[in-house]
């Protein structure tokens, strides 16, 4: 234990992430340049989100860190790991019990209460980037809340398909103001961004922090006559039976048989536990 | 009747080098004002200070804008500004692929402006699309194809759809004919005419094609050197000029 | 209607040492509404530079050319072109258009900038286009391959579509056979009727003859040369 800095990152770095933090919060959806830190793992597997954490966490705090909504996957546990030996935290897969919960693509499915801190780890923050290529146009947009482009991405979604298909990072605004990316969460969780726990969002490699306060007024984009949705699979879980729950799809044989299963681990074992 | 536009003593410098000095013109509702002179004359930069491009050194901008009337656009806040840029204004660029969004279809880049106004009903988004893809005389069912599949002069005239979609007041054009064919440069002139006309636009028109200011500008500006040499109505600036500039300039066209 | 007093011109020719070459000088005349005056001289003596100082497409050097209530001498450009698009006509010997587009939209422009509608001014520019012998399987076609005679009729279509108060007719009747050239006269004896003041250059004897009121002699106006 003695060989870390609790939470690895120096005192100097944790401040310098928590100020960007503390921004990020004050100007709900605005993106915050921070000087991301070399972290043990490689860029694309939680660095801005791991940082975030690392800045947040306080030794009382009980940590739990879900990927694509399971606790059990590698990055999940791994990352639990890497808290468990630098920080010392307890750790949890209990969504109620956790004050912090570090998040790779998922909001889980139970209503988080005020004090606890949902961390996102964001792959691209930039919502518009796709569209615009240059950041300084798009710092230049968000400023002039130009974001006339932000409705062409969903324009040509519905020319193309005949619908938004934008089924992840669906793009939404923040208080009537930034236009944001909410992370590669599935669309279905949209709705739930609106809540009231801290979120915050971590960019490693693209050096940004963003955040929402609680309780801010989160709404996806759309159009008066392709109203947003927040769509998931048309099943219940096979394993819980749950039919409001987000859904992973498995081949379970060689014949290519389809089970759908809740993709947040713990909501669907706390329902098969009290459930039967 | 109330000029649309009321230029006063724009100058810009670059180091020590005149980009354009003291240039004074109105322009009235529905005129189309041509600017004429060779490479580096400065008609590129005093385009570009007048649409809020390049910040000046010097002089005022007054628009006559729909909300508050005569206003300094380069007094003007950056959102303000940008606000105009696509309402009230439209600015057609040389080269439809600075002016165009080319990775994105046909409909969308007619679209961008008007949900960068707020519109928010994709039907009617579509409508008026398709309904300008018609008015600029690219077939309708071209729309969800991105420009990078169009010719050159398919590009030009979805970028004015671009740019007229919103109903703007006043259009910039920098060369808008140039890097087209003869024939295709006759078919744009003609459309830009009859929008001109139907719309009721105003326009400032920069080019170094004096045919093309001939058809297109009812006024033209002579510009040497970073200055307005000589200024009046297009077919009498080139029928009688009277600076020696324009004597020379006019003499040197090539004859078809 | 048209009131020329006092007029000059010369041109300045930078491009050769600055020569000065003085073309007109103490120019004055008057055409009452309804009336048709014709201007003579000799080739070169300034028939067409006055016609094009009438039209502004010269600047005048001093003097007034009062036409309707506007002194073309003097007025902004934006005042002769609202004088040409609503009072002042002019058919001059040269066809300029945008190629490649129809005569008929080529003649219907005049009305279209006055405001007309679309199908008012088609319908009226086929008309003239029909009086004036034009093969209707042309109307279509852009006039820049026409003949210089169709060329010249289209011109005239052109320039009589709309209503003017005041005409310019540079040469109308040049290079059209009889049967044209009498339509072209018929046209403008009734542009006469409805009150026309018109100015025109016509070499055919006959033509001037029959049309024009009274004539000016340019060569009054002629200084001594260049100085």
């Amino acid at each position: 234990m003695t060989e870390y800095t609790f939470a690895y990152l120096d005192e100097q770095t944790k401040r310098m992430i928590r100020r960007a933090i503390l921004k990020g919060l004050a100007i709900p959806g605005y993106q915050v340049p921070f000087a991301s830190r070399e972290m043990p793992m490689p860029y694309g597997w939680g660095t801005g989100g791991v940082q975030v954490s690392a800045a947040v966490l306080v030794p009382c705090d009980v940590l739990k860190v879900i990927d694509q909504g399971a606790d059990d996957t590698t990055n999940a546990v791994s990352i639990r790991r890497f808290f468990e030996k630098t920080a010392g935290v307890a750790v949890t897969q209990d969504t109620q019990a956790a004050t912090v919960i570090q998040t790779r693509h998922r909001i889980p499915e139970a209503a988080l209460r005020e004090g606890q801190v949902l961390v996102y780890q964001v792959p691209i923050p930039e919502p518009l980037r796709f569209l615009e290529p240059s950041e300084v146009e798009t710092r230049k947009m968000h400023s002039l809340e130009d974001y006339g482009l932000m409705h062409v991405k969903l324009y040509e979604d519905i020319s193309r398909h005949g619908a938004i298909a934008t089924a992840y990072a669906y793009p939404v605004k923040v208080e009537g103001r930034y236009v944001m990316d909410p992370s590669p969460i599935p669309k279905f969780d949209n709705p739930k961004l609106d809540m009231a726990a801290i979120q915050l969002f971590g960019a490693g490699r693209e050096q940004r922090i963003y955040a929402l306060p609680p309780y801010t007024k989160v709404v996806s984009l759309d159009f008066d006559d392709f109203p947003f949705e927040a769509s998931k699979p048309d099943h219940p879980c096979g394993l819980c039976g749950a039919q409001d729950s987000y859904l992973d799809e498995l081949i379970v044989d060689d014949d290519g048989t389809r089970m759908f299963m809740c993709s947040d681990t713990d909501f669907c074992a706390k329902r098969r536990e009290g459930g039967s | 009747m109330t000029a649309l536009l009321r230029v006063e003593n724009v100058t810009k410098h670059y180091g020590t080098r005149i980009g354009c000095a003291e240039v004074s013109f109105e322009l009235y509702p529905g005129e189309v004002m041509g600017i004429v002179g060779e490479s580096g004359s400065g008609k590129t930069t005093l385009l570009n200070c007048l649409a809020g491009q390049l910040p000046c050194d010097a002089g005022r901008v007054m628009f006559d804008t729909k909300t508050s009337g005569l206003r300094d656009v380069l007094a003007m806040s950056a959102p303000e500004r940008r606000m105009l840029a696509r309402t009230d204004w439209a600015f057609v660029q040389q080269h439809p692929r600075d002016g165009l969004r080319m990775n994105v279809s046909a409909g969308g880049n007619v679209g961008e402006r008007l949900m960068a106004v707020g519109a928010r009903h994709y039907g009617e988004i579509r409508q008026a699309a398709t309904d300008w893809l018609a008015r600029v005389e690219i077939e309708a069912g071209r729309i969800d194809d991105r420009p990078t599949t169009f010719s050159g002069g398919m590009q030009q005239r979805l970028q004015i759809a671009r740019n007229l979609v919103t109903g703007p007041r006043l259009v910039f054009m920098d060369e808008p004919t140039g890097g087209l064919d003869v024939s295709v440069q006759a078919r744009l002139l003609d459309l830009l005419r009859g929008l001109v006309r139907e719309m009721g636009l105003s326009a400032i028109v920069v080019t170094h094609d004096l045919a093309v200011v001939r058809l297109l500008a009812d006024r033209l500006m002579v510009m040497k050197d970073g200055h307005v040499v000589e200024s009046g109505l297009t077919d009498q600036v080139l029928d009688d000029p009277q600076h020696g500039y324009t004597q020379l300039l006019v003499s040197s066209v090539l004859q078809v | 209607m048209i009131s020329v007093q006092d007029v000059s011109k010369s041109f300045t020719l930078h491009t050769q040492g600055a020569a000065v070459i003085s073309v007109l000088e103490g120019a004055s005349f008057d055409v009452a509404p309804g009336c048709c005056v014709g201007l003579i001289g000799a080739s070169g003596a300034g028939k067409s530079t006055l016609m094009r100082m009438l039209y502004g497409n010269y600047l005048t050097a001093s003097g007034r050319i009062v036409i309707g209530d506007i002194d073309v001498a003097q007025a902004a450009p934006r005042e002769i072109m609202a004088l040409r698009r609503d009072t002042l006509g002019y058919v001059s010997q040269f066809l300029r258009v945008v190629p490649r587009v129809p005569t008929v939209d080529v003649v219907a422009e005049p009305l279209l900038r006055r405001g007309a509608s679309e199908a008012e001014a088609r319908e009226r520019a086929c008309a003239l286009l029909a009086r004036l012998n034009i093969p209707e399987a042309l109307w279509a076609l852009s006039p820049t391959t026409f003949s210089g005679g169709e060329q010249q009729r289209v011109n005239i279509a052109r320039g009589f579509a709309a209503p003017y108060p005041a005409l310019l007719l540079d040469e109308p009747t040049a290079s059209l056979d009889p049967t044209n050239r009498n339509t072209v006269l018929a046209m403008i004896e009734e542009a006469k009727a409805e009150g026309a003041a018109i100015v025109g250059i016509f070499h055919d004897v006959a033509a001037r003859d029959r049309v024009c009121d009274g004539v000016i002699d340019v060569t009054d106006f002629t200084p001594g040369g260049v100085q």
